[in-house]
């Protein structure tokens, strides 16, 4: 740099300082430093809280991860369906059972579209819905304790990805299979798809805690189905589905399920089904699924349930239509008013929006093209409202501000469009990156969206982080939407692949967070509720050692009189009562995980000798200075000694 | 691309100048600290550790100037209890354990102090002299902050006086 150039740089740099002092010593309440830059925008100063929680799915991943916004922090991961050594979730005895299905233990899922409870319409804050795609499951997870408490497989269903979207007063969480198989499952060959291949719509009770179970289901043509939302306000009691390949076709779908120029949304009228489940319409049909809930005493059950109540279109009338929407439509979702059905059809060239006062009308006065399996498919022009033109290449799912407009993702053209409810006019767009899949506005698929940003949820990559080899983070996008124009904020990775999300300002889940469990209401069978009562007693080739930890210490510490082959099922209970101090406990040789057993609780971890020796276990959670000092040590003696059980701690 | 902000240099000179500038302003507009914490405005403060002669004889916490009448033997039992399930991990009677003996703690604490640094050890660990000490004699085993209630509390001062008052040779 000259001599003039950095005295030029210089006295530009004065005037700012001067003009910067004057206007920061004048304003106490106007905007902060560098307002509208995106750097401050998503800056949430150390020891300060994020303004919404984002519930993302974790894909394959199986479980559920928290975000703040705006800063894309990471702030927890939720174990849903799939097994999660960091807290045991699926090892311990007392959460084993929860991943129970009639296929047996079932430690992984590929978990896509998270639904937050709502009353009223709009996000309440209570639970968080979550499928489970490959082995049919839906779970809920209390947001108190962030902890999934319940999870319900689905019968009759292959590939439960139109799920689990909830109704305006969490009524149902809805689903569908989005593989059509024989129904019940038959051996028959693949190619006799048409004749004997079918598909299902579940309506899942939701608003019970601990009695999740199937409705009923309606039983459906052989296509795939997509996705789904609820209708609400003016087309509450009405939920819509996706479908495709309504050609039913059964190889090499790529090309032969892109043929028709339309595929359909399925209209369900579900409070009309409700009246003919009550008159004991459709019938029972085998179907075995398992239901697995977390007790009040915090221990995972399962039980087994082998029918459901199936439904016949023909069987129940004015209950299912059918709306023609171009081409191969992914998602289904329904603006804040209720009255607009927008469907993402992933080939098509515009977005189709259907209306429902339309809908209702067309029904009324039968403009039906024709009917398939007893449901009636209406005419495409007498529902349709309008149409985007021009929006993009690949329109794929939408959400909505409180002021409006809609915003669709374009996964072929990598970008993100506004546009606006009755006039159908493009008004912004933003790129992508890259291929975004779902989008989620705080509040954005309810009657009442908290608005203010939209997080694009990308499926490819590629050069937004540091490489990591061959597999990379998914990237996230926060894009300020509270202006005319939409602005890129930040990119920040996730967790498996995000398929949908959910946002929430925090203040309607942090008001009711559990901090720990009290003692005194511990009500495991295996608790150990004072330190005097730790103990040892054998049963047989079963050692149960009842044991406390505080910090830090573990009652007993020492023990003996355990042989090899024994089956050791060490009972923690964790006799803090205090916020934030968890303990861990992990032996050596154990083929499942660590135990963390919070505040109050107990939580049993199995453990099979196989050596003859004398082992460790220690705390795996740091929980003060002693933290390194809490350990202890178990001596295994050979099969057959019969050694005496002794144990203690400061003996 | 997408963001610009940082690319332009004089942007990063701007907010570098406006922490400057609002640290400059000192104090414009806050209101100042009403809080018991500023040391120099507490008159009664003692030299040296900031505690007031009362919160060095009753310790801090809510707890003041109780007035005790004979060893109350229903809540004393139900002291035990709450003693055993909350306190006993860490504490035993007659024995230094990871925390101190406490069958003689009545005599050695007022009643106040007894309670306060059950319904805040933070606090008492981290300001009271004594308690300090007691902290570093112990390894810097923090002392739980069990949740107890003060009607938790009560009770298990009341059994602790009904301990101390088994052992009349420890007492001051």
């Amino acid at each position: 740099m000259t001599n003039s150039r950095f005295r030029l740089v210089m006295l530009v740099a004065a005037a700012v300082f001067a003009g910067a002092f004057t206007y920061a010593c004048q304003s106490s309440s106007g905007p902060a430093a560098g307002a509208g830059d995106a750097a401050s925008d998503v800056y949430v100063a150390p020891g300060d809280y994020d303004e919404f929680y984002a519930f993302m799915s974790g894909g394959f991943s199986g479980n559920v991860t928290v975000h703040g916004l705006p800063s894309g922090r990471l702030i927890k991961t939720i174990a849903v369906f799939s097994q999660y050594p960091e807290n045991s979730w699926g090892y311990s005895e007392e959460t084993k059972n929860m991943l129970n299905t009639s296929f047996g233990m079932i430690p992984w899922d590929d978990a896509h579209h998270p639904q937050l409870s709502q009353t009223d319409g709009i996000p309440d804050g209570r639970w968080l819905f979550i499928n489970g795609n490959n082995t049919p499951r839906v779970a809920r997870i209390d947001l108190s304790k962030f902890e999934t408490e319940e999870i319900l497989e689905i019968p009759n269903s292959a590939g439960n990805h139109a799920s689990p979207f909830i109704t305006p007063n969490s009524e149902y969480v809805i689903a569908s299979t989005r593989f059509s198989v024989p129904i019940p499952q038959a051996d028959v060959p693949i190619s006799t798809f048409k004749e004997n291949f079918s598909g299902t719509l579940s309506f899942i009770r939701a608003d019970r805690p601990g009695e999740m179970d199937i409705a009923f289901q309606i039983h459906v043509p052989g296509f795939d189905y997509d996705i789904a939302h609820s209708g609400r306000q003016v087309s509450d009691g009405w939920a819509f589905f996706t479908t495709y390949n309504t050609e039913q076709e059964h190889t090499l779908l790529e090309v032969n399920a892109s043929q028709a120029d339309k595929d359909f949304v399925a209209a369900v009228n579900w409070r009309r089904a409700e009246t003919c489940v009550a008159e004991e319409a459709g019938r029972l049909v085998p179907g075995q699924y398992v239901h697995n809930v977390m007790g009040e005493d915090r221990i995972g059950r399962s039980e087994l349930r082998n029918s459901v109540r199936m439904i016949e279109p023909a069987d129940c009338s004015d209950m299912i239509y059918f709306l023609p929407t171009p081409k191969s439509p992914h998602g289904v979702d329904v603006d804040p008013t209720g009255e607009y059905i927008v469907a993402g059809g992933k080939l098509a060239t515009t977005i189709p929006v259907h209306s429902f006062s339309k809908m209702i009308d067309a029904i009324a006065n039968e403009r039906f093209e024709t009917v398939i399996n007893g449901i009636p498919v209406l005419e495409y022009e007498a529902v349709l409202a309008g149409e985007v033109q021009e929006p993009g290449l690949g329109p794929l799912h939408t959400e909505f501000d409180a002021n409006g407009n809609a915003y669709t993702s374009m996964f072929i053209s990598s970008e993100i469009v506004k546009w606006k409810l009755g006039t159908w006019e493009v008004l912004d767009r933003q790129e992508a990156y890259y291929s975004t899949g779902h989008l989620m506005i705080p509040g954005g698929d309810s009657s009442e969206p908290f608005g203010k940003y939209v997080v694009a949820l990308n499926k490819i990559t590629k050069d937004r982080y540091l490489p990591t080899g061959p597999e990379l983070a998914h990237s996230a996008q926060l894009i300020d939407i509270s202006g005319d124009n939409m602005r890129l904020l930040l990119d920040f990775p996730t967790m498996g692949e995000p398929h949908y999300a959910q946002g929430l300002p925090a203040e309607l889940v942090t008001a009711n967070q559990v901090q720990m469990f009290d003692l005194t209401e511990n009500s495991n069978p295996h608790a150990t509720l004072q330190e005097s009562d730790a103990r040892i007693e054998r049963a047989g080739n079963t050692v149960h050692v009842y044991m406390t930890t505080i910090r830090s210490h573990f009652a007993p510490d020492n023990i003996e009189g355990v042989m090899v082959g024994d089956t050791v099922l060490f009972h923690v209970t964790n006799l803090e009562q205090d916020w934030d101090v968890p303990h861990g406990f992990a032996v050596i040789g154990a083929r499942n995980s660590e135990l963390l057993v919070m505040p109050g609780e107990t939580r049993t971890l199995r453990w099979v000798p196989q050596r003859v020796g004398v082992f460790p276990f220690y705390c795996t959670d740091f929980c003060s200075a002693l933290h390194q000092e809490m350990q202890g040590y178990v001596r295994v003696s050979p099969r057959g000694s019969n050694p005496t059980i002794s144990f203690g701690t400061g003996d | 691309m997408q963001t610009k902000a940082y690319k332009h240099p004089v942007r990063f000179v701007i907010l570098v100048f406006l922490a400057v500038s609002a640290a400059a302003c000192g104090g414009g507009g806050d209101p100042p600290d009403a809080g018991a914490s500023d040391v120099s405005a507490a008159p009664a403060a003692v030299a040296g550790n900031g505690l007031t002669a009362v919160e060095l004889e009753q310790g801090i916490g809510p707890i003041r100037d109780l007035d005790l009448g004979d060893v109350d033997g229903s809540l004393a039992a139900a002291g035990g209890e709450i003693f055993a399930v909350k306190c006993s991990a860490c504490h035993k009677l007659g024995e230094r354990y990871v925390g101190p003996d406490l069958s003689t703690v009545t005599g050695q604490r007022t009643p106040e102090y007894i309670m306060n640094m059950i319904l805040g050890p933070e606090e008492m660990v981290a300001r009271h002299p004594e308690a300090k000490k007691l902290f570093a004699e112990f390894n810097y085993t923090p002392m739980a902050n069990q949740q107890l209630t003060e009607e938790d509390a009560r009770a298990v001062l009341e059994y602790l006086r009904q301990v101390g008052a088994e052992n009349p040779g420890a007492q001051n």
